[in-house]
């Protein structure tokens, strides 16, 4: 994989959330900031000065600059790519897959593939290939708002706790500690059964639940440490607001760990419907989704690997599409590299 | 298409390991010989190993190796024979005097003798050590002073025991119950030590009874050792030195130890590994009938499935479904298509009638169609098969019962399964009587007779009677059959009860669950009786 | 710093509380376990009522929980419905479900934390490429599968170790489960490293320590790592719950009696005295866990202080 080296893994937090958020207003002037500070003495200087500095022009340039920058990348195209392709086929998945997903013919159970079939066919004797297609709404719907929700909810939580400390801390850690202490089987039992219904969004917040506090944990942490810093220091002693502290200078540099986190999440909250299906209070049948696929293909891997395989790889692809579209575009808007 | 290169190399690897696995079987721990001793798998028993509490396949697997009761079960036929009752006589079905055989004993030393029994039944029906079988008396006269439906016992012994002898003991029924001898060899009716009520917690910690084997050492959740009771007085004697009982958590486990050779015998070998059973094990593979049938029940106090045009539709449903298929696909063969609401196990003595559901059992798409049609279509315009799913793989069935109707009606939404995610919870809402659609009913045999499938199940209130289905004609019927004195007339009389569940399709009967075991080289003569349970006794160790 | 460390140990009575009601509520909302017990029938009413009446069920939820808690805090933390003993069923399996755990971490802690410099220094090299990879397999093929597949290659194929372990489970048959269990949360460290490393190799502090002449690997250990841990050790602080009370699929396979099964166990069962017990004990479990990683930040980062 082609990817630039020396490149600054902390502003890609700022990026990702913002492409991820459809580039909210706040989006095009956050790089400008989040690029900047670093540990140490010498971005010290910088951060004042974009703090003191207007923010007005060097952000645009930078952000089409950056822009410039990422469609000379075929790491950006091959992966925003994809993930405009997953975008197309869970909005109409009859594009590239006319069959029904829920027709299935037990007679043909376990096949390999054929003309027609390339996936070959899962358990029930259903189309591997066409499952696979539809299933992407769901999966890409459930693990995209998910790390969104949890990643949000979690660096919000988290980074009150760590920059305020003292009451804030312990009032917001020990909140934390209490929902950690709720096993994901007890706690899907008991609220997804409560609301059980036949679309994505309960199972959505349940992830977001159970998932926030570790993201709040993680933040919390990144906080603390960033708080230490000069340029912090330095923007408190020029009189800037907490909130201008927190937002401009401690955000931005605390979010990198947050997305690793969020990214991979991603996948395994794809999973997580999976199990939560398994344990009959997930999505109500006869939704198709990569995760239910998986785990009902995950008996038979001794026998019929495929039906594994296909749902498995479009999980694989959707996670690598998120993870190296964080990553480029983190590369093309650091200065240094420039 | 980056992230699948590695999941394929790794599917190659396992295809490689797995060809290779295929060479397992061989040594467990120990001797050869008499005194080999085996090593099984097992389940955490879900209640205290007391035999009038113990209503699962795990608890009841330990008490039929450590207890004999007055009847057993053959391990073939199915059929009940005396253990230790030297006879039992009736002349009315109501009245019964058993004579208990002499020289019997518990592996303690203790005598067996009436008074064990009257003792141990008593013990079982009294309310107050809730016991979750002790509706297994409830024919006995008297149970409903020990056991009243509401409010406190008024009696502290069932009016219908009396002891007459050292060795011979009366029984007296609240009805006639011509086929009662032969239920007792169900592991409620076990005789108890004089310690199980002295000592319980010691005897809960260790149990003692009167089989083949005794109980060496348990530790709970883990290990249960048993060993040949040398001073068995039975004929059948264990012809090996003894099981250890493996709790295993996940089958799939107790098979890749069986195939790697660190157990000797599991006997419940998991769906998704049947396809590889005869590879891997090299035919020292067992599928048994057992008495178990799986239905679909279906909620009789919702009105819309208690009309003479849901009959129709309920029979349509029937033949929607591609027993066949589903059974060779999804099972391989460990079930068999049903055509009836019994068990073969029974034999056609014992009231087992193969095609007795005739046409109504088989597949036919277009008859279903139109049949479904004619009664007004499916209640609510979808049927919801609910089951739970933390009791084994229901899932996959429910699934493809559901695409056999889909297809059947040429509709992909017309059938959707409803998971349940607890067994309680499951049972909750059939005890509630909150479900709108069928249900997932299975049904194992307490004791190898007709009456078993059908009177728990379909008589009003019947304590299986999940969809509380009510037919005067068929209580009738099963009235009449119990209070015959000839045993071939009243099973006449059952399948003529039988016949009216078939008319009005009170349940679809599905498969037939066979009992399947794998087993190493290292031990022979393996078998299962007609509750899918091994017959240790007779295994021998190589 | 000793002040800090009290007020912390304080702080765990208002969460046990906490946690602990919790858990009783939502086991309670679940509804009634009785007719879980009595297999495919109804049980008897009378006998569902003794049942009930015995296990404190008839009473309303609040004095429930009052009497539960009062008997926890005389060390007796009830009965399962199997008639054993929670305290007996804990005293099994935390041993076991520790010494999971600890292998587990250590594998995240060194594994995770070397593939992470290793890739964190080598960004868009092939071995940075191919921990990518085995990181998308390890998020996209379940644990069940991975599980499966270890137990066949290593238990079954090479016979190097046993495929299940046995009861006792001593430390060394804990190994293979350990990286099974381990696998998903190994991605997570060694992105999470990875990230930190790279970010913080090109901080001036490094370029200090490379200017001054230091070897190559001290200034990775002393410099480099020892900055860009925070994170890590944040995540394995949190992950410790899930290792711990979640490793159900690992265990299943593995066939250990540990504290993910029996939770899940007594969950599906509604056992309301085995899941608070457990639940109880892991909720002091996470928050010394939390307690140390938020003392290893002021080892980490000399800046922060508690005070």
């Amino acid at each position: 994989m082609p990817e630039p080296q020396c490149a600054r893994p902390r502003s890609v937090a700022v990026e990702a959330v913002a492409v991820a958020a459809a580039a909210t207003p706040d989006g095009g002037a956050a790089p400008g900031h989040g690029a900047a500070p670093e540990p140490g003495a010498a971005p010290q200087r910088r951060s004042a000065g974009s703090d003191g500095g207007a923010p007005t022009g060097k952000p645009r340039g930078l952000w089409s600059d950056a822009w410039h920058d990422l469609l000379r990348n075929p790491v950006f195209v091959v992966s925003a790519l994809v993930i405009v392709f997953l975008v197309v086929i869970s909005v109409w998945p009859s594009l590239i897959a006319s069959r029904n997903p829920l027709s299935c013919d037990l007679a043909l159970a376990q096949e390999g593939s054929r003309p027609g079939h390339p996936f070959g066919f899962n358990g029930q004797g259903c189309d591997v290939y066409t499952r696979t297609v539809h299933g992407a709404r769901t999966s890409v719907v459930v693990g995209v708002l998910a790390s969104l929700g949890v990643a949000l909810t979690g660096s919000v939580l988290g980074a009150l706790a760590g920059f305020h400390g003292g009451a804030w801390d312990a009032v917001l850690s020990r909140i934390t500690d209490v929902f950690f202490a709720i096993p994901v089987v007890l706690g899907g039992l008991v609220l997804l059964s409560l609301v059980a219904g036949t679309t994505v969004w309960p199972v959505i917040g349940f992830m977001v639940l159970l998932g926030w506090p570790q993201i709040s944990r993680i933040a919390r942490g990144s906080v603390i440490t960033v708080k230490q810093n000069d340029y912090v220091q330095a923007a408190r002693a020029l009189g800037a607001s907490p909130a201008r502290i927190m937002l401009r200078h401690i955000l931005p540099n605390a979010v990198a760990p947050v997305i690793v986190v969020a990214t991979i999440a991603l996948g395994t909250f794809i999973a997580l419907e999976a199990t939560l299906s398994y344990l009959g209070v997930g999505l109500r049948p006869p939704a198709v989704s990569w995760g239910i696929d998986i785990s009902d293909a995950s008996p038979y891997i001794r026998n019929s690997p495929h039906m594994l395989l296909w749902p498995a790889g479009a999980l694989a692809v959707t996670v690598l599409a998120f993870i190296m579209l964080g990553d480029a575009v983190r590369d093309a808007l650091d200065p240094k590299l420039r | 298409m980056r992230g699948a290169a590695p999941v394929t190399r790794a599917a190659c690897a396992l295809a490689v390991a797995l060809t290779a696995a295929s060479c397992g079987g061989g040594s467990g721990a120990g001797a050869g010989g008499p005194d080999g001793v085996l090593s099984s798998s097992w389940g955490d028993p879900q209640n205290p190993l007391e035999p009038a509490n113990t209503n699962e396949v795990q608890g009841g697997k330990v008490l039929d190796m450590i207890f004999r009761g007055l009847k057993t079960y053959d391990p073939r036929t199915g059929k009940a024979r005396n253990a230790l009752a030297e006879r039992i006589d009736t002349t009315d079905s109501t009245h019964f005097t058993v004579t208990v055989k002499d020289g019997w004993t518990f592996s303690n030393g203790e005598q067996v003798t009436a008074k064990s029994f009257v003792d141990a039944w008593n013990y079982g029906a009294h309310l107050k050590n809730n016991q979750k079988n002790a509706y297994f008396f409830e024919y006995v006269e008297g149970y409903d002073k020990v056991h009243p439906a509401s409010g406190r016992p008024t009696a502290e012994t069932l009016t219908g025991l009396g002891v007459t002898g050292p060795l011979t003991f009366t029984v007296k029924l609240s009805q006639r119950f011509s086929t009662w001898p032969d239920t007792l060899g169900y592991a409620a009716f076990a005789p108890l030590p004089r310690a199980f009520f002295d000592h319980h917690d010691a005897w809960l910690a260790k149990p003692v009874g009167n089989g083949p084997y005794e109980v060496e050492s348990y530790t709970r959740g883990a290990q249960m050792s048993l060993r040949a009771w040398k001073g068995y007085p039975g004929s059948d004697k264990a012809r090996n030195g003894g099981v250890d009982l493996r709790v295993y958590t996940d089958g799939n486990t107790a098979y890749t130890d069986l195939v790697s050779g660190n157990l000797d015998l599991v006997d419940d070998v998991p769906a998704a590994q049947l396809k590889n059973v005869r590879a891997d094990l090299e035919g020292r593979y067992i599928n048994a009938p057992a008495g178990i049938l799986q239905t679909l029940s279906f909620p009789y106090y919702d009105p819309a499935w208690n009309t003479p045009g849901a009959v129709k539709v309920r029979t349509g449903l029937s033949m929607a479904i591609n027993r066949r298929q589903i059974t060779e696909t999804i099972f391989r063969g460990t079930r068999t298509p049903a055509t009836d609401w019994t068990s073969p196990v029974l034999g056609a003595a014992g009231g087992y009638k193969a095609g007795l559901c005739g046409r109504a059992c088989a597949h036919d798409p277009a008859a279903a169609r139109r049949l479904i049609a004619e009664g007004g279509g499916i209640p609510g315009g979808r049927l919801t098969i609910t089951y739970n799913t933390d009791t084994g793989s229901h899932k996959e069935w429910v699934d493809a019962v559901c695409n056999s109707i889909n297809n059947a009606l040429g509709n992909d939404r017309s059938c959707v399964g409803s998971p349940v995610g607890t067994f309680a919870d499951f049972r909750n809402r059939i005890g509630r009587k909150k479900l709108t659609g069928p249900f997932r009913a299975g049904w194992q045999m307490d004791y190898p007779l007709i009456q078993n499938f059908l009177q728990p199940l379909y008589y009003s209130n019947g304590s299986a009677n999940d969809g509380r289905w009510s037919n005067a004609r068929f209580n009738e019927l099963v009235n009449e059959a119990n209070a015959d004195t000839d045993t071939s007339t009243a099973i006449r009389t059952f399948q003529r009860a039988e016949e009216v569940v078939r008319d009005q399709m009170a349940g679809i009967p599905l498969w037939y669950q066979n009992g399947s075991a794998g087993y190493a080289a290292r031990i022979s003569h393996v078998e299962l009786n007609p509750f899918s349970v091994p017959v240790y006794h007779e295994i021998t160790v190589r | 710093m000793g002040r800090y460390v009290i007020r912390r140990l304080l702080q765990m009575i208002p969460v046990f509380i906490g946690a602990t009601l919790l858990i009783f509520l939502m086991v309670h909302v679940m509804g009634d376990p009785i007719a879980g017990l009595c297999g495919e029938r109804q049980c008897d009413p009378a006998t569902e009522s003794r049942l009930r009446q015995e296990f404190g069920l008839d009473r309303p939820v609040w004095q429930q929980y009052m009497t539960y808690m009062g008997h926890v805090f005389s060390g007796d933390f009830g009965t399962a419905f199997n008639g054993q003993k929670v305290i007996e069923l804990m005293a099994s399996a935390f041993p076991v479900t520790l010494r999971l755990t600890l292998v587990a971490v250590a594998f995240e802690l060194v594994v995770g934390v070397v593939l992470g410099v290793l890739t964190g220094l080598r960004r868009g090299r092939p071995v940075d490429t191919s921990v990518l990879l085995l990181t998308l397999v390890v998020i996209a093929v379940p644990t069940f599968v991975t599980g499966l597949l270890a137990q066949l290659v290593f238990g079954v194929t090479w016979r190097i170790v046993q495929p299940s372990v046995s009861y006792t489970a001593p430390l060394g048959e804990l190994i293979l489960p350990g990286l099974v269990l381990a696998s998903v949360s190994l991605a997570y460290v060694t992105r999470l490293t990875r990230t930190s490393v790279a970010e913080n190799a090109r901080s001036d502090y490094v370029r200090t320590a490379v200017a001054k002449g230091l070897p190559r690997h001290r200034v990775i250990t002393r410099h480099l790592l020892r900055n860009s841990l925070i994170p890590v050790v944040t995540f394995i602080g949190t992950d410790i719950g899930a290792l711990m009370g979640g490793a159900i699929v690992t265990e299943r396979i593995f066939n250990i009696h540990g504290v993910g099964f029996q939770l899940y166990q007594g969950i599906l069962r509604q056992n309301t005295q085995t899941v608070v017990g457990f639940v109880t004990v892991l909720v002091i479990v996470f928050l010394l866990a939390n307690l140390l990683v938020d003392l290893v930040y002021a080892v980490l980062d000399p800046r922060i202080r508690y005070a």
